[in-house]
């Protein structure tokens, strides 16, 4: 099984150097790109290969890319933004790509900055992300002694500068609108949409904001081909996918499987199973801003497409198991005390509605809850609809919320009726 | 006052886009990297630095979570509490850290050596729980590793 | 717009015809749909924060499911279908104001916004009336904000509509939002004054009881016990439209008057809190004589004043009348009347006199336009040639400031955003403003606008005007620039003002200096010449310096330095002290047998007055004003005068009756002199049919001054009797005194409060418009008085070379003009005079080196025969060799700059 993005990755070892990662190959991609193709074949190639983004909502990237409007009078300057803000809880799959192989994610941005012809560069970092920062500085330093960033990049007349921007914490960040507001210096507020950031995205100029998994992709796919890439993986979408599960397995973990695998092999197989005397109850397929999906859903191939079929969103593909001796209600007042904290404030029914909802949950948890409580969870989670709120941060928030609600409405009926919470004696 | 230092690393981040008030936030954390915290006077410099009014500047920093508005302790202990270190047991942890120090999140020892800080998912959920000590990241911690790593922060 | 295809929506099962390219909720607004909303601003477009405009959109007549949309983000498309009454809209907007309740303390009973509060409103209005949320509420401390601005951020629903006022259209910086989640907060980084002129606007902008007027928390009133009249301001020659209210014969606060082609929504804070002066104690209340000019002045009752003026106005007496530019046209047209056309002089010094003569020759002469503030707002590029707009004609330079968006606006059309997307088109702008030059002696608040400054003598300043005109048209008088940067700088600024589409020159008085004048007008000539284009805005000193100068009369230094007695001087409104100097006016006093002064408040010149007269305030009469712009505009009296006060036309009335008999005047009621002044100045004949006389009625009823009484103002006196006492009629105007009469929206002129069923709050004004942001139903008030004349010659001025060598020790001191201090009845207000400065001087760094002073020290002015004492301000804007001397601060001699001076240490 092939596993492109990780090959070179391991736990225990410290990240290539230029030296190796361009003897295992590296930076071909690069000067396959720079010096015999034409952006606009780059952005073909990323479009019929089917690249769907990685950061969350599985856009098409090379879709994406050609919103980038191209004439050159116009449109500059423009900008490549890598979004390596990573703060979706119970996700941790950019920070084995950061820490792992830098130089596959910078290789990706200079083709990905090459193909819609950006001369900057950013790489928006978690800011706990220390050891990734370390690497990524490293890495760019090299690549820029060697003529792989900076200007006329192996003598070809194209200029990148890269720049890694380190952020001072709020998930909202992560966010692609709110992440330009934070990189212009300001408050992480979203924009509005239209207008997407290929038509004023930083500084109000042209921008494609990308995700590490996405980015990491590019040299693979210019170095062997979009059929290449479709064939990776088990659906049509094409290519691998990381995955995670942590929670009480066996096996807490990430792995590069094609995409498609099913959610209960990556459990049983590569998690190993429920930990003994831990009984399954459901899942968060991709963060914590998706709904809950149970034990019906686990032969279920996970891709865009199929996990939302289910009623939830692949979203980061990183799973986080609810096990049977886990309170869902504690669960989830842990996961929207974290929205609503990390709520920006900026429109009401985010602002308002999720400390309501956290205030109800706790209440819950703690045995004082009401029935009347259920009416006003079941009432936010509609109100916290998508295009109710300015940005998908609430919307995300409701997802657990309305699922939890569907799938343990027993659990939350019993703290009310128990007047405490049955998992804590 | 910003030192030398300070205003160094600062006019470096500003080469690094087309206006200067675009680095206030890598200005605030230079400051807070040197100085531990942003006092309402570093506010004023920076704002001076950068040609912000300090409202400009307090807005940014007041909305970071990573940004320290008030004086925190020589150590910043940050725990993670997000959802997979829920599960496996933050908790414990919590408690523990917190009758061993006598401070709640959010509270800095008297003898301002650790200032003790909820945060949310460090990343680490395969090995959690997860704990971050000023830069230092730990994972897979229990109560008798905490115990031991807290010695190692004067 | 109204070129625009129309285009077909519908909305709850009906069509309309409506215009492109805005975005629904202000659509639905100009049908006069009611669609909640808070966020949303006419004057500063959509964010799409609050959410409260929701209202469901479908995508073709099949689809019944619809989702939610915001309307005020949803551009108007032809076709669009959706609903404001749906149910998943309307609960959704409810809950949106249950959300924001959670939070917010009901604490409306103790709320200064209660009763006109668009929270209120907007809580009735989406059904939203049980409360459900249980738990403890959020609580935040408050700042004090200065003696403007009330602060109290519980009742905050964070709108942002604050920090978009105050940050993204006036231009402020210490104001923002601060923190984030649940816990935002909109202030200051600590306590202090707001520093922008436009603070004030706050407290009309923020939709519930965040930002409240402080200075009306010192004489408490509820909208709906308020009497109300449409006014003008009367401090400084903008003109922007008020609403004046009353309670208790006090004048309880000033918000805006909606006028589309002035102030639009908004008003300067010198304009909103100068009003305390009508409540002054100081005023002048009565009568006061005294009998011979060492004896203290009494006060005396009507019967006795009379009995002494028989003598004053007896034929034999030689009478002078010295009218004044802060006196309505009427007053002063009375004055006139009295003394006779060749006995009236205007009050104003030579200077002043000509300088406003040659603007108003000029913009009836050379076919050029002099704008609005509206169509400021739409000018391209501006040139701004020796006026401090903000302390000058403050909103002006908010009209200035919004034409410097019209680049960033054009920008993002291009990329398909509309301009009332307001947070896409700052983000596309960022540094990209429409270019404004900017030649001034000193710093200027709109300098970080500017694409260029020039800081420099006014006489340089009116150099490099010549030199424009000179590049844009060689026909003009020749002029090229010795210093090689400023002749680029004059080429930049031709190139630019001929490329723009609109381009605009403002100027003004101020500089003291005609060449800067003529500069201003030659370049408006020059633009016109070769390109057919160009408007030009000259900033006049008063409220009416524009209306003076349509009257004939002498200027005031003609009656300097003469021998001959004056046997009775009238003087009205008009402190003489601040316009020429004191041994000048102390000479003609000694001239003059006796003095009868006309005034509000006491000062200077009622001092040595033997005769005082109460005159009314704007607040206590009609008047008409014109504006800088031409613009004649009416105000109306709220308050009913009480002792004995009276509007000075009235006394003048008086006077004329004494002097000449009964038979040469009737004027009884206000309409009755409009009517004579009228046949005596055919100049002003446009104002004729403008203005509705008394007579006019909406449906055979007056249009009452206080809106229906919800509660209050009867009940007070309930114990001893419920009716009211009786209330004069108004025979001055079609108001009446009273809540009774037409319930109709009055014309745009007359229109005293805003009220709408469901809109208590100053909101309500978009009922009285025809679009959010456009023109008031029926047109906006104000007559202009001048119109640009078709084929008019070219002709330019010559400038007048007058520069003077400075000598050794002499400096070049220039005028410096403040928003609060330099307006003399504003001066008065008792909290506005606590943002005066002490008089001072900005000097640049190195010459107070050399003179060896530093800021905060006292430095003494010694400036043709006066010596005054002023604190030093470095300010490194102004240049060397140059001093800029506040001028006109209360307790400062009158000084005529620019001028030469030394300095004392
Ligand atoms: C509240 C919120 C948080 C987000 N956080 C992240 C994040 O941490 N990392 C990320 O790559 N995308 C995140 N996204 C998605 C981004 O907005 C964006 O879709 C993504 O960066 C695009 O990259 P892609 O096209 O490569 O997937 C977040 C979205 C929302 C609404
Ligand atoms: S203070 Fe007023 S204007 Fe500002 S956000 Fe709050 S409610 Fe809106
Ligand atoms: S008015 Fe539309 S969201 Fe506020």
């Amino acid at each position: 099984m092939e596993r492109p993005l990780t090959q070179h990755i391991s736990h225990e070892t410290t990240p290539l150097n230029l030296k190796d990662y361009q003897k295992v190959g590296g930076y071909a991609g690069t000067r396959k790109v720079l010096k015999e193709m034409t952006p606009m074949e780059v952005t073909n190639l990323v479009k019929t290969s089917n690249l769907l983004g990685r950061g969350g909502a599985g856009f098409p990237t090379g879709v994406k890319w050609s919103l980038v409007s191209m004439d050159t009078e116009k449109s500059y300057p423009k900008y490549l933004v890598c979004n390596a803000d990573e703060m979706e809880p119970g996700t941790f799959k950019d920070r084995y790509l950061l820490e792992g192989n830098p130089h596959q994610l910078i290789e990706g941005m200079i083709i990905a900055a090459y193909a819609i012809q950006a001369q900057t560069a950013y790489i928006f970092l978690r800011w706990a992300y220390k050891k990734a920062e370390t690497e990524l500085r490293k890495a760019i330093t090299e690549a820029y002694d060697a003529g792989l960033l900076g200007k006329n990049i192996l003598g070809t007349g194209y200029n990148l500068e890269l720049k890694v921007h380190s952020s001072a914490g709020r998930y909202i960040c992560g966010e692609e609108t709110a992440l330009l507001n934070s990189l212009e210096g300001k408050r992480a507020i979203p924009r509005t949409k239209p207008p997407f950031p290929a038509i004023s995205g930083l500084f109000g100029k042209p921008t494609v904001v990308n995700n590490v998994e996405t980015l990491a992709w590019l040299s693979h796919i210019v170095m062997n081909g979009s059929d290449w890439f479709k064939g990776l993986s088990l659906t049509a979408t094409g290519g691998t996918k990381l995955y995670g599960v942590s929670g009480k397995v066996k096996n807490p973990g990430l792995w590069e499987l094609p995409l498609g695998t099913t959610f209960r092999e990556l459990i049983e197989d590569h998690a190993g199973g429920m930990l003994d005397g831990y009984g399954f109850r459901g899942l968060l397929p991709g963060g914590a801003s998706t709904d809950f999906l149970i034990e019906e859903h686990l032969d279920i191939q996970m891709d865009f497409s199929t996990v939302a079929a289910a009623g939830s969103r692949m979203g980061t593909g990183t799973l986080i198991i609810l096990d049977d001796k886990t309170c869902p209600v504690a669960f989830l007042h842990n996961i929207e005390r974290f929205f609503a904290l990390e709520s920006c404030g900026f429109c009401t029914p985010c602002r308002e509605g999720l400390p309501w909802v956290e205030k109800v949950l706790a209440t819950i948890e703690s045995g004082n809850g009401r029935m009347e409580h259920l009416d006003i969870l079941k009432f936010q989670t509609r109100y916290l609809a998508p295009g109710n709120t300015f940005c998908a941060h609430a919307p995300g928030a409701a997802e657990p919320l309305q699922s939890g609600l569907k799938y343990f409405y027993d659990d939350f009926v019993s703290h009310i009726n128990l007047k405490r919470c049955p998992w804590k004696s | 006052m910003l030192s030398e230092e300070e205003k160094k690393e600062i006019q470096e981040e500003i080469n690094h886009y087309p206006y200067p008030s675009a680095a206030c936030i890598d200005a605030l954390k230079i400051v807070q990297h040197y100085k531990g915290w942003v006092s309402d006077e570093s506010v004023k410099d920076i704002a001076q630095f950068l040609n912000m009014s300090n409202e400009d500047v307090d807005g940014v920093a007041t909305f970071y979570s990573r940004i320290y508005r008030k004086p925190v302790g020589r150590n910043v202990i940050l725990l993670c509490d997000g959802i997979t270190c829920m599960i496996m047991g933050y908790e414990s942890i919590y408690e523990f850290i917190s009758k061993k120090l006598g401070i709640r999140f959010g509270e800095t020892t008297p003898d301002n050596r650790y200032t003790l800080l909820p945060i949310s998912c460090l990343g680490d959920c395969d090995h959690a729980p997860a704990i971050m000590i000023n830069n230092d990241s730990f994972n897979r911690v229990s109560i008798e590793i905490v115990e031991e790593l807290l010695e190692n922060y004067k | 717009m109204s070129l625009e295809i129309m285009i077909k929506i519908k909305i709850d099962g009906t069509y309309y015809e409506v215009e492109p390219n805005k975005n629904l909720l202000d659509t639905c607004l100009t049908l006069g749909l009611d669609i909640p909303h808070f966020c949303f601003h006419a004057a500063l477009g959509s964010v799409g924060a609050c959410r409260l405009c929701a209202v469901k959109k479908f995508k073709d007549e099949t689809d019944k499911k619809g989702r939610i949309v915001m309307s005020c983000m949803e551009p108007v498309v032809d076709n669009l279908i959706i609903s404001i009454d749906d149910i998943d809209a309307k609960a959704f907007r409810a809950a949106v104001i249950e959300g924001l309740m959670t939070n917010h303390p009901h604490d409306c009973p103790v709320c200064d916004e209660g009763g006109e509060c668009h929270l209120q409103d907007m809580t009735v209005m989406t059904g939203h009336n049980y409360r459900r949320f249980d738990f403890k509420k959020r609580t935040y401390q408050n700042q004090n904000l200065g003696p403007f601005i009330q602060h109290e951020m519980n009742r905050c629903i964070q709108c942002y509509r604050c920090v978009r006022f105050y940050r993204d259209y006036a231009g402020g910086k210490d104001l923002n939002a601060f923190a984030s989640r649940n816990n935002i907060y909109f202030g200051r980084v600590e306590d202090g004054t707001l520093e922008n002129e436009f603070s004030g606007n706050l407290v009309e902008v923020c939709p519930t009881g965040v930002f409240t007027d402080k200075t009306l928390m010192k004489h408490y009133t509820r909208k709906w016990d308020l009497s109300n009249a449409p006014s003008v301001c009367v401090h400084c020659s903008v003109g922007c439209n008020t609403i004046a209210s009353e309670r208790y014969d006090s004048l309880r606060r000033i918000m805006s008057r909606y006028n589309g082609e002035v102030n639009g929504y908004f008003l300067c804070d010198r304009g909103r809190f100068g009003y305390e002066f009508v409540n002054d104690e100081k005023r002048i209340r009565e009568p006061q004589i005294r009998s011979n000019k060492n004896e203290k002045k009494e006060n005396v009752d009507d019967e006795h004043l009379f009995s002494v003026l028989s003598n004053s106005f007896s034929t034999n007496r030689k009478v002078i009348g010295i009218g004044s530019p802060r006196a309505s046209l009427e007053s002063n047209y009375a004055l006139q009347v009295l003394v006779g056309k060749d006995n009236f002089n205007k009050g104003i010094s030579t200077k002043e006199q000509q300088l406003t003569n040659t603007i108003l020759e000029f913009l009836k002469q050379s076919g050029i336009k002099t704008p609005s503030l509206k169509q400021i707002e739409k000018a391209d590029a501006i040139l701004i040639l020796g006026e401090d707009l903000v302390n000058t004609a403050p909103m002006m330079a908010l009209a200035v400031r919004e034409a410097t968006r019209n680049l960033g606006k054009e920008m993002a059309e291009k990329r398909g955003i509309p301009s009332w997307n307001a947070d896409p088109v700052i983000k596309i702008t960022q540094d990209s403003k429409s270019p404004v030059f900017i030649a001034t002696p000193f710093k200027d608040s709109l300098d970080e606008l500017a694409k260029d400054t020039f800081r420099s003598s006014f006489t340089n300043i009116a150099e490099l005007g010549f030199a424009v005109a000179s590049v844009l048209d060689s026909e003009a008088p020749s002029v090229k620039l010795k210093n090689i940067e400023h002749q680029a700088l004059a080429e930049k600024i031709a190139s630019t003002l001929r490329k723009a589409k609109n381009p605009l020159i403002i100027s003004g008085v101020h500089s003291g200096d005609e060449n800067v004048i003529k500069a201003a007008c030659n370049i408006a000539t020059a633009l016109k010449s070769i390109e057919n284009k160009g408007l030009l805005s000259i900033v006049l000193p008063e409220c009416n310096s524009m209306g003076l100068a349509f009257l004939p009369g002498n200027p005031l230094d003609i009656l300097f330095g003469g021998k001959d007695k004056i046997d009775t001087l009238v003087i009205l409104e008009n402190d003489l002290f601040r316009r020429a100097s004191e041994e000048s006016i102390l000479q003609l006093f000694d001239r003059c047998d006796q003095i009868i002064v006309l005034d509000q408040l006491p000062n200077k010149t009622t001092l040595r007055a033997d005769i005082v007269i109460p005159a009314a305030t704007f607040a206590e009469s009609e008047g008409t004003l014109v504006n800088n712009e031409g613009r004649a505009q009416r105000y109306y009296k709220t308050i009913v005068n009480k002792d004995q006060v009276k509007e000075s036309w009235r006394w003048l009335t008086e006077f004329i009756l004494i002097k000449k008999g009964t038979q040469t005047v009737q004027w009884k009621k206000f309409d009755d002199i409009v009517n004579s002044l009228l046949v005596d100045f055919p100049d002003l004949e446009a104002l004729k049919n403008y203005f509705s006389d008394a007579d006019f009625r909406m449906v055979n009823e007056k249009i009452p001054r206080q809106p229906i009484r919800y509660s209050g103002r009867t009940s007070i006196n309930a114990k001893n009797a419920v009716s009211e006492i009786g209330i004069e009629p108004d025979i001055d105007s079609p108001l009446a005194f009273t809540m009774e009469g037409s319930k109709e929206n009055a014309p745009a002129s007359l229109v005293p409060f805003y009220w709408s069923p469901g809109w208590n709050s100053v909101q309500a004004v978009n009922k009285y418009l025809d679009e959010p942001n456009g023109k008031m139903k029926g047109g906006d008030s104000g007559i202009r008085l001048i119109e640009p004349k078709e084929n008019t010659p070219v002709t330019y001025f010559q400038k007048n070379n007058q520069s003077k060598e400075l000598q050794p020790g002499e400096w070049l001191i220039v005028p410096v003009y403040q928003i609060f201090g330099s307006d003399e009845l504003s001066s008065s207000a008792s909290t506005l005079a606590q943002r005066i400065p002490a008089p001072f001087v900005y000097l640049n760094l190195k010459d107070a080196i050399d003179l060896k002073v530093n800021n905060t020290d006292q430095i003494q002015l010694e400036i043709a025969n006066t010596k005054l004492e002023l604190v030093v301000i470095i300010e490194n804007s102004i240049g060397q060799g140059m001093a800029g001397v506040s001028v006109n601060l209360p307790g400062m001699l009158y000084l005529d700059l620019p001028g030469t001076g030394k300095f004392h240490k």
